[in-house]
């Protein structure tokens, strides 16, 4: 059962066909990686799926419905939350409230003026839930501004998981940061995913976490799918090792 | 930062914020009965002031918008007050808020309706346009607004006439009542601005400011949330509006004039645009810098413009600023020795 999928997607900047002509199908409740050179067209895909970026043509469709033209906010309320390769956080706030703002967005508080954020049990409760599980309990009250940058990359995944989105789409949530934290990161994020809550799309270049959380792999090159499938049949796959290494094995 | 809520201490810290508002408030209270007649007005303007930058602020340090047209609402309040006088004849300050506050919030909501489509310099040329339209129509129709000359407003009278100050020391006997009257909703001012910063609208806010791109993936309507922080906003430069003219007795057009604009601009900047009580002391510490510098000299603008220039260079956080500074330093020298 398809969660998500694009018809004929294109978008093109320039020249450049960031995304040629993609029929993209997510799976419910799959842990999915997308790889690919740089400029393939891994995070113009993900900008079009979360309403980033208009497509030139084609459509989106969420469960059959189409959702080409909505809008961010829509989106998120329709279930699709994303992070960003670049750290995009509320600097002047604490983790606590970087996390909690997901949390009051999602259940439609931030509208409310006469009662202090700090009293919400509920909402707290479960953004320290959130903090604990991306490891960033006793970093609750730092600015996000002071975190280092591997804190700063898991809290940045943390406020696109707090949505509890169905999708999650996280843009190299693993670029700069520590080995102990890369697991870190990817070890929540898989959990969710098999706790069957969570659909999580990752654009990630390092294969040996592709390999290693990965249901399914697809594979982009020059705005177009190379390959498809699980991580035996990609690793097997002669094509891809070419792109990856950049030359030929030889067996 | 104001803005850092960590969870426990944020609990433990609650009751001292409390205490030190009490202590100022009392301090407020009991002032009066030691001065003079004449520094109790200087203190009601500064509280007025205040009331004017707190609402200022909720844009510049809470939204990130620098308004250049504060002055527009300010002066809204005021005018509407001369024309329920000049028209309606009433004589009572609730009336006058009464009819005031909803005439300066339908005005904040139709330009923040406008002025929020666009951020950072356009929108501060934006509010500065409009707010000159309005000086402009306050000076050309004079046949309404008394052209440059200004509108009277007679003494009013408190909590519905039960305090008339038409006496032979009418007019002592209202400066000491009014400033009480002020103070109280200098007070009311304070809290609910406190309770707005701090409630999740407030953070939304500064979610806002700090990245918009962020703001908008956890789907945040922005342009929503900045109109409704331009009505609060407005609605409370209005409010001190409202309780300026009876005071001043005369509404003119520079209370509409960009330079008054200006001077809310650098009432933040002075206290601290960063702290929320930032704008509390900047209201107050201007009202008594311009007072003196008008005094001391012809020259009293570039006696302010050098001040302004020293703030930005060595206190660019203002007053409350440097204070919490040097005392988060003093802090860290005691915990050392």
């Amino acid at each position: 059962m398809n969660l998500l999928r694009t018809v004929d997607l294109r978008k093109q900047f320039g020249q450049t066909r960031a995304c040629n002509g993609l029929d993209f199908v997510i799976n419910k409740g799959e842990f999915l990686s997308l790889v690919g050179s740089n400029g393939a067209g891994k995070t113009t895909l993900v900008n079009l799926i979360s309403a980033h970026l208009q497509p030139d043509s084609g459509q989106i469709l969420l469960e059959d419905r189409d959702i080409t033209f909505t809008t961010v906010a829509e989106r998120i309320a329709a279930g699709i939350a994303r992070s960003f390769q670049i750290v995009n956080l509320f600097d002047g706030l604490s983790a606590f409230d970087n996390v909690a703002l997901s949390v009051f967005s999602r259940d439609g508080k931030t509208v409310k003026m006469a009662r202090l954020a700090d009293h919400d049990r509920d909402v707290r409760r479960e953004t320290l839930d959130v903090l604990g599980q991306f490891g960033l309990a006793s970093k609750a009250a730092a600015p996000a501004g002071s975190l280092a940058q591997g804190e700063r990359k898991l809290l940045d995944v943390a406020v696109a998981y707090a949505l509890r989105p169905r999708l999650l789409l996280l843009d190299e949530p693993t670029s700069g940061v520590s080995t102990h934290e890369k697991a870190q990161i990817m070890d929540t994020v898989s959990s969710v995913v098999r706790g069957g809550i969570v659909t999580a799309v990752v654009i990630e270049h390092d294969m040996d976490v592709v390999f290693r959380y990965s249901d399914r792999i697809v594979m982009m090159h020059e705005g177009s799918f190379l390959a498809d499938g699980t991580p035996d049949e990609i690793r097997a796959n002669r094509d891809v090792a070419n792109i990856l290494l950049g030359a030929p094995l030889t067996a | 930062m104001t803005t850092i809520t960590d969870q426990a201490p944020r609990e433990r810290a609650l009751p001292r914020v409390a205490l030190a508002a009490v202590a100022i408030l009392l301090a407020l209270a009991v002032i009066p009965s030691f001065t003079a007649l004449y520094q109790v007005q200087l203190l009601t303007y500064g509280l007025i002031a205040a009331i004017a930058a707190l609402g200022f602020n909720l844009l510049l340090g809470y939204t990130g918008l620098l308004s250049f047209g504060h002055s527009a609402y300010f002066g809204v309040g005021a005018y509407t007050v001369a024309l329920v006088v000049a028209h309606l004849g009433l004589r009572s300050m609730e009336e006058y808020l009464l009819i005031g506050i909803p005439v300066v919030a339908i005005t904040s909501a139709i330009f923040g309706y406008i002025c929020v489509r666009h951020t950072r310099i356009f929108f501060g040329i934006l509010t500065l346009a409009i707010s000159q339209v309005l000086y402009s129509l306050a000076l050309k129709l004079y046949w309404v607004t008394g052209g440059s000359d200004g509108l009277r407003v007679p003494r009013p009278t408190l909590f519905l006439g039960l305090l008339n100050f038409s006496g032979s020391h009418g007019f002592q006997l209202f400066v000491r009542s009014y400033y009480y009257y002020v103070l109280g909703i200098f007070v009311v001012c304070v809290v609910l601005m406190w309770v707005i910063v701090h409630s999740p609208f407030g953070k939304a806010l500064q979610a806002i400011r700090d990245n918009e791109v962020r703001a908008r993936f956890i789907g945040l309507r922005i342009r929503r949330f900045r109109w409704i922080a331009f009505l609060v906003s407005g609605t409370f430069t209005g409010v001190a509006g409202i309780l300026w003219v009876p005071l001043n007795g005369l509404t003119t057009p520079e209370v509409l004039y960009w330079t008054f604009s200006g001077e809310i601009v650098f009432t933040a900047l002075l206290g601290g645009f960063r702290n929320f009580a930032g704008p509390i002391v900047g209201g107050i510490a201007f009202t008594y810098l311009k007072t003196y510098a008008v005094a001391t000299t012809e020259y009293w603008q570039l006696l302010l413009g050098v001040v302004l220039v020293t703030l930005v260079l060595v206190l660019p956080t203002g007053i409350v600023g440097a204070i919490s500074r040097a005392g988060q330093w003093f802090g860290r020298r005691n915990a050392v020795t």
